[in-house]
């Protein structure tokens, strides 16, 4: 360890104060510091700290995410040979998705990061690790076969108009991975939706349904998968949001270690059951008469309200706001999904728009504290001047 | 009549280095110190020149606006050196010190017989006045104010904080005098908080509200009891004092002399045999300390890990303060530290790390940061250890912003920065919320006053 540790105090001379290339040492330091936790002391304020860390928080997300991915690859190459009817083993269709799956993850973590890197340098404070998240989160909500250079061009917009321009990691209003989401999906439509697109190489076969069960629901067709397949996840649709399984070992994951607010996915979950079961009291259509419980493990909504609502920086602040926010989360997404035939899968649009009115739910919690504390203050005033 | 507090939130850690209770009379240092810079509030004027006689009790300086405010020497001696840093700021004041005591007389008093006036004016002279601090703004108070109520808190629950009932457990006298004399110069009530389990004269004072506290900490900060006991609200005035300078007011008018000595606790896990120690005021703390440290790569603290005051190992013993804590420096790289799970020896509160397994047996904690400063993004996480009806990421917020009018709405006259204490500890972002605090109240006394 000291000889690493050796090297990298070597290395680092140029970037120290007053040298050459001090400019970049936001650069260096975001480097560094993933090998170390630096030597860093308490110079004001308590002299002890709490071993948590950013970068410990958001690698526990990653974690957490890390059941759903590896299924999602799986899958990616099941959907892909099934369909084909090809015969094929465990490992086949695992690589047939990693070898789909992980130019996503290095072209998505290199623009977002190569960005990063570079605000971090201009504005001269250190690399958030924000974007650590964000940057698996991206490819893991996409099409498969969505080409690489429009996956750049979504990260290069999200992080440059959803991030950057607000100030950066901790100051943004949308959550940065749903907002290249929403980019793709309104830029080229075409990639984003449809038959073609949610099985791997899909477009190069005639035959194939590669319709997600949201699509055909909203089309009116016959859905093919039972509830099981919905719930363990063999059916078509964005890399990582179909196996209701795998991602809530993610939800336990970030519930037990106290990294997602359990609030806002109970609350989310809730709120999008009760919904569904608002609506299945009206079955005018195949979307209205989808069973409740169904709408919870199809689709994005499970992945949505687990990694993406709980997004604490775009989420509501207060503990009763969380809930406001997870149940609301949960209420439109059910609502565009079942009543909005232009859009079959309203997860994305639903904690976007939440994301846009978390902080006016926090002002209302905070007002009636600050409420309270005006009532006592008035309270004492008439106190005194009746004495 | 006593009430019951219980406190939920908060952050219940456990070092080692815990002194054990045997007090021992600390070796009497050559150098006492007065540090205005301890003395939030005050502008110094000196009265005295260097080389000057003085006598424990002999005013050394007074504050710049109430001249009748003073502050004296804590033992006698002569005066040595007056430490001026730039435009002439007096930084310190030492004094040489006699080899015994002599002490100005300044007469028993029965605060029966006083008025209000008469005992401030007494508390004025006698230099016992920067011992009663003020909230909101947590300063050295105004004597022409009308505090609503005084509180003092008898429950240390810092980490490694001295045992207050154990330090004070022979001035059962000099502690109820002291609480007779800050019950005649309040037209309210003195409040005192005492954990729960208190067998000690403490929970039989009278002339006081007594409140049994229970809960981690920072359940035992004044600011919690007095939050949970009647906020302050905007325009009042409350005045807190220490147990120990209660007895110390107490001790002055039964015996007319300012005995600026206590009973401190000297912990840490970088202290050898830590245990109680019998030391005055300002005292240099190189003697102490001789033989007493485990290497030399140490923090020393005046005061508690979470609120203290950093010293170098020549320096003086605070004006305030009840313990010394001494624990590594962390100076040093962990290499990939920051993973979840990895040196779960370090205390943490977050589940991201074992360390909650650990959580009855004490731990040794270094320096180090365990991070880098971060911009404001886990949520929920200081409502968690902050026990009061405040929005605490809220507020911090609104004091970054030197917003005025959000500061006072989301109550700032509650809260001191040792109230925050806390929350440097748990931040994931490790944000520096009592400095944040400070800058802000120090901003309400100039805007708003």
């Amino acid at each position: 360890m000291s000889f690493l540790r050796n090297k990298i105090d070597q290395l680092k001379k140029p970037f120290l104060k007053g040298a050459k290339f001090e400019k970049y040492a936001p650069a260096f330091g975001a480097l560094e510091t993933f090998l170390f936790v630096p030597n860093h002391t308490t110079k004001k304020g308590a002299h002890v700290r709490d071993a948590v860390d950013l970068k410990r928080t958001m690698f526990m997300v990653i974690i957490a995410l890390l059941p759903a991915l590896v299924y999602g690859m799986y899958n990616t190459g099941y959907q892909h040979f099934s369909q084909l009817g090809e015969a094929f083993t465990f490992w086949d269709a695992f690589l047939h998705g990693a070898y789909k799956m992980i130019p996503m993850i290095v072209v998505s973590y290199a623009v977002g990061l190569g960005i990063e890197f570079i605000f971090a340098i201009y504005r001269g404070h250190e690399v958030n690790e924000g974007y650590l998240v964000t940057g698996l989160l991206i490819p893991m909500i996409m099409p498969i076969d969505l080409p690489l250079w429009m996956l750049a061009i979504s990260v290069v917009f999200s992080v440059l108009i959803g991030k950057e321009a607000f100030g950066g990691t901790g100051m943004n209003i949308l959550n940065p991975a749903l907002t290249a989401r929403a980019f793709a999906f309104f830029a080229y439509p075409t990639f984003m939706s449809g038959d073609k697109v949610w099985v791997s190489e899909a477009t190069n076969i005639d035959a194939i349904s590669g319709e997600t069960i949201l699509g055909k629901l909203a089309a009116g067709k016959d859905v093919a998968w039972n509830a099981s397949d919905m719930f363990f996840g063999s059916i078509p649709g964005s890399v990582s949001e179909t196996s209701t399984l795998w991602i809530l070992v993610g939800a336990a994951i970030l519930i037990l270690t106290g990294v997602g607010s359990w609030r806002i996915i109970v609350g989310g979950f809730i709120g999008a059951a009760l919904t569904a079961l608002l609506l299945n009291q009206f079955p005018v259509n195949a979307l209205m008469g989808f069973p409740w419980y169904q709408h919870l493990i199809v689709g994005g909504l499970a992945f949505g309200i687990v990694f993406m609502a709980t997004d604490p920086v775009t989420a509501s602040q207060t503990q009763t706001g969380k809930w406001i926010y997870g149940l609301l989360v949960g209420f439109f997404c059910i609502l565009i999904r079942v009543l909005n035939p232009a859009y079959p899968e309203g997860v994305m649009l639903a904690i976007l728009l939440m994301n846009v009115f978390a902080p006016t739910i926090d002002h209302y919690v905070v007002n009636a504290n600050i409420k309270r504390r005006k009532k006592r203050l008035i309270a004492v005033q008439n106190i005194k001047t009746v004495s | 009549m006593s009430t019951d507090i219980r406190i939920k939130k908060g952050i219940s850690i456990r070092l080692k280095g815990e002194a054990t209770k045997v007090i021992k009379d600390a070796p009497r240092s050559q150098i006492y110190s007065i540090h205005p810079s301890d003395l939030l509030g005050i502008v110094p004027k000196l009265l005295v020149k260097e080389s000057a006689k003085v006598q424990a009790g002999d005013a050394i300086f007074h504050s710049k606006a109430n001249e009748q405010l003073l502050v004296v020497s804590p033992v006698s001696g002569t005066i040595s050196e007056i430490v001026r840093g730039e435009k002439r700021r007096i930084l310190e004041v030492r004094i040489q010190a006699d080899a015994k005591d002599t002490f100005k007389d300044f007469g028993k008093k029965d605060p029966k017989n006083l008025t209000a006036d008469e005992i401030k004016k007494h508390l004025l002279a006698s230099g016992c006045w920067p011992f009663i601090k003020q909230r909101p703004y947590d300063i050295i108070a105004n004597p022409s104010d009308e505090p609503r109520d005084i509180f003092i808190s008898a429950y240390a629950s810092a980490p490694l904080r001295a045992d207050i009932e154990f330090a004070l457990k022979d001035r059962a006298k000099d502690f109820q005098a002291g609480v007779d004399v800050l019950a005649k110069i309040t037209s309210g009530k003195v409040h005192l908080g005492v954990e729960k389990n208190s067998t000690s004269y403490f929970s039989q004072v009278k002339n006081a509200v007594i409140h049994k506290i229970s809960g981690p900490h920072p359940a035992g900060n004044v600011g919690i009891l007095i939050h949970h006991v009647n906020p302050i609200n905007a325009g009042e005035r409350i005045w807190v004092v220490t147990p120990q300078d209660v007895a110390l007011i107490g001790k002055l008018f039964l015996t007319g002399q300012f005995d600026a000595s206590r009973v401190i606790a000297l912990s840490g896990s970088a202290v050898k045999d830590p245990q109680y120690y019998k030391i005055t005021q300002g005292a240099n703390l190189s003697s102490l300390f001789k033989d007493k440290l485990e290497g030399d790569n140490n923090r020393i603290i005046n005061g508690d890990v979470l609120t203290g005051i950093k010293i170098s190992n020549q320096g003086d013993f605070g004006f305030y303060q009840d313990s010394i804590t001494v624990i590594p420096e962390g100076n040093k790289y962990r290499l990939f530290g920051w993973m979840p799970f990895i040196d779960n020896n370090i205390p943490s509160l977050s589940r991201t790390s074992l360390s909650w397994l650990f959580g009855n047996k004490p731990q040794e904690v270094d320096t180090n940061l365990n991070g880098e400063e971060r911009a404001f993004v886990v949520t929920g996480e200081m409502e968690k250890v902050f026990p009061m009806d405040i929005y605490p990421m809220q507020l911090l917020k609104a004091c970054l912003a030197n917003d005025i009018e959000k500061m006072e709405n989301l109550g700032i006259y509650e809260v001191a920065p040792e109230d925050f204490s806390v929350i440097d500890f748990a931040n994931t972002s490790k944000i520096e919320a009592q400095d944040i605090i400070r800058q802000a109240l120090n901003l309400m006394i100039t805007e708003v006053g």
